[in-house]
């Protein structure tokens, strides 16, 4: 489970990965956050910030709230 | 702001090279007869037709009767597609393809597979080059009856294992069909492939033509109602005179390709290193070396693809996104997606025959300010 959630939905792109990169590094080193994001690029480009940043991507999942990527503070 | 223009998309469509302009208002005189008809003008205009097939079939190394002029590469695309799925549909009904097909590819195979039809997409790597061992599973199931591969991205610039895919192709009695638009009057073709499709203005020809070959022995069978010319393969009366353009603009760039490759290759290396060390946070993407020598892309972090065209518009550049904010579906791009690089903020630099150094050191010198700038307003600096 996510210990915090970030509502992205209806944002385009690149505001999610803007969201996530913005949070991230004010959560404890383990923090796992999941984005809300119905824009289709996200699916693409957060596991793609993950990589650059050397974040770890958990993957995606499909909920009630559309869909959701989870990714975990590593450094 | 009054900067000179610098058109850097190419790969969309070549500035038209000064010998099709020529050829295209010679063949106005010339070329407007039916070339089907029995009259001295239609002789005429058969004669031009000829011998811009000719010259065609010689640039591309086949013969004249196995080349088909279409109204555009995208047709020519279906027509591949859709033709040779025809042919071989008492052996299956499968079409592989690579992931990182042009729309136009995979346009015809959801028509495939609307109609009742599979179809099975091969990943690329992360540099947007085939992944050869799942193309080798994927032609080799029962039923295949076409294998698609384009010769080189048209979005990444990564050129394609195409000799390799087509040994496995010819192992497994399956043809290949290449979309070489982005090859043709630029690199050599690679061999081994049964169809081929081009577009006259990537090279410098005018837009609105298109070019199908189809190797003898190929079962390969038209998917249009029924029209004789262009050996069946394509309906409806060509456009001569850009046909005989297009046909001499290619000879033209062909017989420059080697020295034009040699002039832009370093251009292209240039911007790879030069935005990768002058923009933070930028990801250039596609293969390093095995690439096309007039293309380049890169992907900008935190920017917004569509302010970034929009911003580079101003100070004169003309260049390609592959975001989806720049898209009419607002999806990102298919191959960017496939490779898994980042989408946002994607730029497709492409270079002609009329690009100078100092084109692309203006280029260089503006981009990393325009970039900072859209950074600061966007608020996202030291992310
Ligand atoms: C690889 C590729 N295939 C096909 C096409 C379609 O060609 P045309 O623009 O002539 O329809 C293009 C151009 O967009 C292309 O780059």
């Amino acid at each position: 489970m996510p210990d915090e959630v970030i509502d992205c939905r209806g944002q385009r792109c690149p505001l999610p990965v803007i969201a996530a990169a913005r949070r991230l590094p004010q959560l404890p080193v383990g923090t796992v956050v999941r984005v809300l994001a119905d824009d289709p690029a996200a699916a693409v480009d957060l596991p793609a910030w993950c990589r650059m940043r050397g974040q770890e991507f958990l993957g995606s999942v499909k909920g009630p709230d559309g869909p959701a990527y989870d990714i975990r503070r590593r450094h | 702001m009054s900067a000179s223009p610098v058109y850097l998309d190419a790969a969309t469509a070549a500035p038209m090279h000064p010998v099709a302009r020529q050829a295209l208002l010679a063949a106005f005189d010339d070329g407007w007869a039916d070339p089907g008809k029995l009259y001295s003008q239609a002789r005429r205009a058969r004669q031009l037709l000829d011998a811009a097939r000719e010259a065609t079939a010689l640039t591309l190394g086949v013969r004249a009767d196995e080349v088909s002029f279409t109204p555009s590469g995208t047709t020519a695309a279906h027509g591949a597609v859709l033709g040779g799925l025809a042919g071989r549909r008492r052996v299956g009904s499968t079409l592989v393809h690579s992931a990182i097909e042009h729309s136009a590819v995979l346009h015809a195979s959801e028509r495939h597979v609307a109609a009742g039809g599979t179809a099975t997409g091969v990943p690329v790597d992360r540099v947007g080059r085939l992944d050869v061992t799942a193309w080798s599973a994927a032609v080799r199931a029962p039923g295949v009856a076409l294998a698609a591969l384009i010769t080189a991205s048209h979005e990444v610039g990564t050129v394609q294992p195409v000799a390799e895919a087509a040994a496995v192709c010819a192992e497994a009695g399956v043809p290949l069909y290449v979309d070489a638009a982005q090859s043709v009057g630029r690199v050599p073709l690679p061999a081994g492939w049964s169809v081929l499709s081009a577009s006259a203005h990537k090279w410098g020809g005018p837009p609105g033509v298109g070019v199908l070959a189809v190797r003898k022995g190929t079962r390969w069978e038209s998917p249009w109602p029924a029209d004789e010319r262009e050996g069946g393969r394509t309906p409806g009366v060509v456009n001569l005179p850009a046909v005989v353009a297009a046909a001499a603009s290619l000879r033209a760039a062909a017989a420059d390709a080697a020295a034009e490759a040699a002039r832009l290759a370093p251009l292209v290396d240039r911007i790879r290193a030069r935005v990768a060390a002058d923009v933070p946070d930028v990801e250039v993407v596609g293969d390093p070396v095995l690439r096309l020598p007039h293309l380049v892309t890169f992907s900008c972090l935190y920017v917004d693809g569509e302010a970034l065209l929009h911003a580079l518009d101003r100070r004169g550049f003309a260049v390609s996104s592959g975001s989806s904010c720049t898209s009419s579906t607002l999806r990102p791009s298919h191959v960017l997606e496939a490779m898994g690089v980042l989408s946002h903020g994607n730029v497709r630099v492409s270079l002609h025959r009329e690009t100078t150094e100092a084109d692309v050191e203006r280029f260089l010198g503006e981009l990393p300010g325009i970039v900072a700038e859209l950074r600061a307003d966007a608020g996202v600096v030291g992310l």
